[in-house]
């Protein structure tokens, strides 16, 4: 049985480089990438303690994650081809036309 | 010292699951470069000639000639290729159908199983699924228009055509309650009755497509067999004479030849599969060797020989269609794998359902 | 087992880092395939063998078959970041990661809480109010300051988009 804390350590130490890289990365596919690592480290979270409370809600939770996820991922990007149409351009330091 | 580690059941069962895979792993290799051999044997005579028969008697040393020739070919890489990239995208063309041959069951488990996991057949459809780096990595990697083409309409078929192979194994499953392919096999044993004609009782034997409710996911699965694996009529990634050659243009010796091999172990790899699912996997009569009768199933190694009959069969039938019918363009390809199969595969879900669920799946 | 485990585990934090590190957006997509494959592999040691295959046939056959798509489409080539703007923020971004790990660190040595565990409800002379500030302020005080934090950057988005353009709108495209 691999020990629930260093389960919940590799899910915590994931989730912070999913966090620096939106906040490093400049490239808008990249910072997409690191949040599906987010999303990944959650479900790791998930599975993890359905393992070790000997219970399947976590496996179903994760299931309807990676669903939602398959989703915001096609839409995204397809959001990100737009932009890119319009402004040449996937930096998001680039398209500041909202900036105050 | 090795008495004690022989002693531990986890040591005992990863060695055997070793020696299966070599086994395996040489086995297929093997296969794979006299199918090369007899795909251009049949190939000849389909069209009114003779293949190769000067290397050897009947030409039969033809596949060693090749490979000795592969090796000795010089290798370049395009400028402006991404290195790394190109390096592993033949690898990656051929790793997930070798992998998927574990899980596939040659013979009664279990000895002729590497391993049976409990979701052999969701195994295979992740291993389908990464198929499709390998080509399309291949293409981008070359620096080169065509292959890049060659490699997008790849992928873009192979995931068009995946969905539909996906659900058409989804009957199966109704049909034998679980996911594991020994399960599958094990589900498709003996024979049913099936009517009476004239005071006789008519028996077929259990295998999945002598289930009317199989016919088409049958049919739907070879035909995204042939889209999977990129092999004529949808064969216009590798096009010659289209696309130059498609996305393996710039792609020489022994890479290629990882390529080539690779399309050919998937070709073998989906037919074992098809075998598995529809045809009864390693089911067949005993012909009343090692005492029995008829059709009793004979002893464990009578399973291995009925499937690799089954096996050349389907490597015959791909071959012959390959020979036989002109490929589809590219618009009609997605046409076909998202308007024609796609419904097709869902409406047999529901059907196999309803007859599933109102007369058990033995009916 | 524990050895594969930590295997697993190398490769999944290796492979993140390097998806968040290096220059090219293909490899990077790449890296995040390996990544998710050993996340599958965590998980059949988990016993979701279900999930294990369904992340293979999700995540790394669709999504990132889709992320590489988008990537070859718009022919991205190498991340250019110079400049000393994108260096301040770059340092930023990691200094605030280091102190989401710490923090992270830190709950686990004091396994997930600050503060006893109240194991019964308190007298019911307190009150509620009473009990749950005892709960609130001694077992569960890092959440709470979260949150006060969070509120916090929600009131400064609000301020700002609410403030409306200082300048004429001129870029008009």
């Amino acid at each position: 049985m691999i020990p629930l804390n260093w389960l919940i350590a590799l899910s915590a130490i994931v989730f912070c480089i999913g966090v620096v890289g939106v906040l490093v990365r400049r490239n808008a596919l990249v910072i997409f990438m690191s949040v599906e690592l987010m999303l990944n480290a959650a479900n790791l979270a998930f599975v993890s303690f359905a393992s070790h409370m000997k219970s399947l809600d976590g496996q179903v939770f994760v299931f309807f994650v990676m669903t939602v996820a398959a989703a915001e991922v096609a839409i995204g990007l397809a959001i990100i081809v737009h932009l890119f149409r319009l402004r040449e351009t996937v930096f998001v330091d680039e398209i500041h036309l909202l900036k105050g | 010292m090795l008495a004690e580690l022989w002693s531990n059941p986890a040591v005992q069962t990863l060695t055997w699951a070793l020696v299966k895979v070599l086994i395996i792993l040489h086995a297929m290799l093997g296969v794979v470069s006299y199918l090369i051999f007899a795909e251009r044997k049949i190939c000849g005579h389909i069209q009114a000639r003779v293949g190769p028969n000067r290397v050897g008697p009947f030409g039969l040393l033809q596949p060693i000639a090749d490979v000795l020739k592969l090796l000795f070919k010089e290798e370049f890489i395009p400028a402006g290729a991404n290195k790394v990239v190109f390096h592993i995208a033949p690898i990656l063309a051929v790793f997930p159908a070798i992998v998927t041959f574990s899980v596939i069951p040659m013979g009664p488990p279990p000895m002729f199983v590497v391993t049976d996991i409990n979701v052999g057949l969701l195994l295979f459809l992740a291993m389908s699924s990464l198929g499709v780096y390998g080509i399309t990595l291949g293409g981008w990697a070359s620096n080169n228009k065509y292959a890049l083409l060659g490699g997008l309409r790849s992928s873009a078929q192979m995931i068009s055509y995946e969905l539909a192979m996906g659900l058409s194994t989804i009957p199966v499953l109704l049909a034998s309650s679980t996911m594991s392919l020994v399960g599958i096999v094990q589900a498709q044993a003996g024979a049913y009755k099936v009517g009476t004609i004239a005071g006789f009782d008519l028996f077929l034997p259990n295998w999945g497509i002598f289930h009317w409710y199989l016919v088409l996911p049958f049919v739907i699965f070879l035909i995204t067999a042939f889209a999977e694996t990129n092999r004529a009529p949808f064969d216009l990634p590798e096009a010659e004479g289209e696309l130059v050659a498609g996305f393996h243009t710039e792609y020489s010796s022994m890479k290629w030849a990882l390529f080539f091999l690779g399309e050919y172990m998937n070709m073998l790899v989906i037919s074992a599969i098809a075998i598995t699912l529809f045809l009864g996997g390693y089911h067949g009569p005993g012909l009343g060797i090692g005492g029995g009768g008829f059709w009793d199933p004979g002893p464990a190694w009578m399973g291995l020989v009925w499937f690799m009959v089954k096996l050349g069969a389907f490597m015959f039938f791909f071959i012959w269609v390959r020979w036989t019918y002109p490929r589809l363009r590219y618009d009609q390809l997605m046409n076909f794998g998202w308007k024609v199969l796609l419904p097709a595969a869902i409406v047999n879900v529901l059907l196999a359902g309803v007859w599933i669920f109102l007369k058990g799946p033995r009916a | 087992m524990i050895p594969l485990f930590l295997g697993f585990a190398a490769m999944l934090v290796i492979t993140s880092l390097m998806v968040v590190l290096h220059k090219n957006p293909v490899t990077s997509a790449l890296f995040l395939v390996l990544s998710f494959s050993s996340l599958a592999g965590i998980y059949l040691l988990l016993h979701a063998e279900f999930l294990g295959m369904v992340q293979i046939v999700v995540y790394a056959g669709a999504i990132m078959v889709l992320f590489l798509f988008v990537i070859m489409y718009l022919n991205l080539q190498h991340d250019v970041e110079t400049g000393v703007q994108i260096a301040v923020r770059r340092g930023i971004g990691w200094l605030a990661g280091a102190v989401l790990l710490l923090a992270g660190a830190t709950l686990l040595r004091r396994g997930w809480a600050l503060g006893p565990a109240n194991e019964m409800l308190p007298d019911e002379a307190s009150g509620n109010v009473a009990a749950i500030g005892k709960v609130l302020y001694s077992r569960y005080l890092f959440p709470f300051e979260i949150t006060s934090i969070l509120l916090l950057v929600a009131m400064i988005g609000v301020i700002i988009i609410a403030k409306g353009r200082a300048r004429s709108a001129g870029e008009t495209t």
